[in-house]
């Protein structure tokens, strides 16, 4: 499927491999100075438990083929780019009603009162366009939020990309890929628990060791 | 004071000198400027000529960790201020009789224990916010107090400021050009974005204008920063850390160069001892089997409880920078007291209840997280906050030997649910 969508040209892909943050704030802090929404972080960074653990995950756009956002916008204030990219409600259009915030399978678009509009990640249109990474993408230090061609992946990376996710029954497909620790086996099962599972040991740490 | 730290034989030098500092080519203003303080006092019979107790500490990495402990003292980095041939060297470079140049200094802890026993009296220090980040604040405190002469160079009033008789304004690396060397031997260029607000100026402009006003202008003739720079990699030569053919202009073009640069032209040494070649005269490593020593302070029925102090991602040092930018407020906004499942249900805590941590020096209350990723006979208390929020309040003055390092790590506590109207 990768190949089908991304392998008939070099464009770049971005990845995002969970198992890989290590909690630095870095692409927080690196979203918020954008030009285009300066002060706001439309990355999330969440602590996965942290009464149990210390790990932590981003979260950012997925940029789903047939995104849910704009499935439940009242207003048709959400729109795709050419790319496939989802764009913040549309200023003009945007009622604020937060449907979208709510209906979004990753919890990615943030209501913003004092403007009173939804803002979310565009995978920073702005830059990528111009063949620049994402700012979270250009400031990650352990590359849990990676920007690069598809080979380069294979080349440099551990585990199989993955842009298939089943909740419940709504199979969403997503422009983003997350990073899994088999190649064979289908989507990521959300809320059924899943076959897949993320990389135990994304640096090749232990394997080395051993 | 440990009784078998190197520095203590020091304890006679005239002029006790902490240098701590990222930056080699600070560090290297930074002893002359002491130096030429004590001179002048020296020749102009001021009252507090004969001690000429005075000592300068300039830190910009802003807690005391175990690499500028190993600076201390140095001129630049390799070069030992206690090495006839390499004090000779330097002076030699800077024009001055090696007999002028002060011997070895303080480390940071030792510094402030000197400036408690009044054997310093006087300090001028950049960038050092030892009322937060140096152990047991309340004596930090009342050393600071004890300074007959104090003035700070820092970017903002910082805790520590607020103890100085005459603050100076100084600058941010934003608002500055230099280089910093990082700790895998990587010399970077820093350049300034904007320049200085309001009255605030460049640190080495500051060293200058003191070194004029004591009366040693004439071997602080420099124009920019790349003329010290220069000056740095004329020390440097022949020594470890030999920068001779860094420039600017390569460590701009190459992205950083690696020490040692022994000639023009050297490409620099991205990883040391390549091929196994150590630095002893056999060529080989040696591995350093260091003896169990315990803590200064252990457990006991009265306070129970181990305490270990460390930092939080979203705050740096002492928080002169960090708390003042709101973004980095939020993720952090005050410390947190992480304990143990197991701990927080025998003393009836629950996240987010105000627990009371005491010790021996002091105490402090805060709310409690309550994470299983903490040792149950173990607290964790970030450092990073003034006054009472100051986890530095409870940890001991100790110091590790070797490193002069405090023991922030361990130190015996008792926690307790905070009573009712306990401010923190």
């Amino acid at each position: 499927m990768k190949a089908a969508r991304y392998g008939i040209d070099d464009r770049p892909i971005f990845v995002i491999d969970q198992s890989r943050c290590i909690g630095c704030e870095a692409c927080v802090q690196a979203c918020e100075e954008c030009g285009t929404h300066r002060g706001r972080s439309l990355i999330h960074l969440d602590r996965i438990d942290r009464a149990a653990t210390t790990q932590t995950a981003p979260m950012v756009c997925m940029h789903c083929e047939d995104p849910t956002c704009a499935q439940v916008c009242p207003a048709d204030a959400i729109k795709q780019n050419e790319d496939g990219v989802v764009q913040s409600a549309l200023k003009p259009r945007c009622i604020g009603c937060s449907n979208c915030v709510l209906a979004c399978p990753f919890g990615v678009p943030k209501y913003f009162a004092e403007v009173d509009q939804m803002m979310k990640c565009d995978m920073c249109t702005d830059r990528t366009s111009e063949g620049y990474a994402p700012m979270c993408a250009s400031v990650c230090p352990s590359e849990a939020l990676w920007y690069g061609t598809a080979d380069e992946f294979q080349e440099t990376r551990r585990g199989a990309l993955v842009d298939g996710w089943l909740f419940g029954h709504q199979h969403v497909t997503t422009k983003v890929f997350a990073v899994v620790d088999d190649v064979e086996a289908g989507p990521i099962d959300v809320v059924g628990g899943t076959a897949r599972s993320w990389l135990d040991d994304p640096f090749g740490l232990e394997e080395g060791a051993s | 004071m440990t009784e078998n730290t190197p520095n203590t034989q020091q304890q006679n030098t005239p002029v006790p000198v902490l240098t701590i500092a990222p930056d080699t080519a600070e560090r290297y203003r930074v002893e002359q400027v002491v130096h030429e303080l004590a001179q002048a006092q020296h020749e102009a019979g001021e009252p507090t000529a004969p001690n000429a107790n005075a000592a300068i500490a300039a830190q910009l990495n802003d807690t005391l960790t175990k690499d500028e402990q190993k600076v201390v003292a140095d001129f630049a980095k390799q070069i030992d201020i206690s090495n006839p041939e390499h004090r000779a060297e330097v002076a030699a470079v800077w024009g001055v009789d090696e007999s002028e140049i002060p011997g070895k200094g303080l480390p940071a802890q030792a510094l402030i224990e000197a400036i408690h026993a009044g054997e310093i009296k006087g300090l001028l220090s950049i960038c050092f916010n030892p009322a937060v980040s140096a152990p047991d604040t309340a004596f930090t405190a009342e050393a600071l107090d004890k300074l007959e002469f104090y003035a700070v160079i820092d970017f903002f009033l910082s805790e520590t400021a607020r103890h100085a008789d005459v603050v100076l304004p100084g600058s941010l690396h934003e608002e500055d050009e230099g280089t910093s060397t990082t700790g895998d031997g990587r010399i970077i260029k820093i350049n300034a974005a904007v320049p200085p607000p309001g009255e605030a100026r460049r640190d080495w402009e500051i060293l200058l204008d003191i070194a004029e006003r004591l009366g040693r202008g004439e071997h602080f003739r420099y124009s920019n920063t790349e003329e010290i720079f220069d000056e740095l990699c004329r020390a440097s030569s022949g020594g470890k850390a030999d920068y001779t053919g860094a420039t600017w202009e390569r460590i701009e073009a190459e992205m950083g160069l690696f020490w040692p640069i022994p000639e023009v032209g050297h490409p620099g040494t991205p990883r040391l001892y390549e091929g196994g070649h150590f630095a002893h005269p056999d060529g080989r490593a040696r591995f350093h089997a260091v003896p169990y020593r315990p803590p200064a302070e252990v457990v006991d029925d009265e306070y129970p409880t181990w305490l270990t102090t460390g930092r939080v991602v979203s705050q740096y040092l002492s928080g002169t920078q960090t708390r003042r930018i709101a973004g980095l407020v939020a993720q952090n906004p005050e410390p947190r007291c992480e304990i143990h499942p197991i701990l927080a249900d025998s003393l009836g805590v629950a996240d987010g209840d105000r627990v009371t941590v005491r010790s021996r020096r002091g105490e402090i209350t805060l709310p409690a997280a309550v994470v299983t990723t903490i040792r149950p006979d173990t607290v964790f208390i970030p450092y990073h906050w003034p006054g009472r929020q100051a986890a530095n309040q409870l940890t001991i003055r100790a110091v590790d030997p070797l490193s002069n390092m405090p023991e922030f790590k361990v130190a015996a506590v008792r926690v307790e649910r905070a009573e009712e109207g306990d401010e923190p």
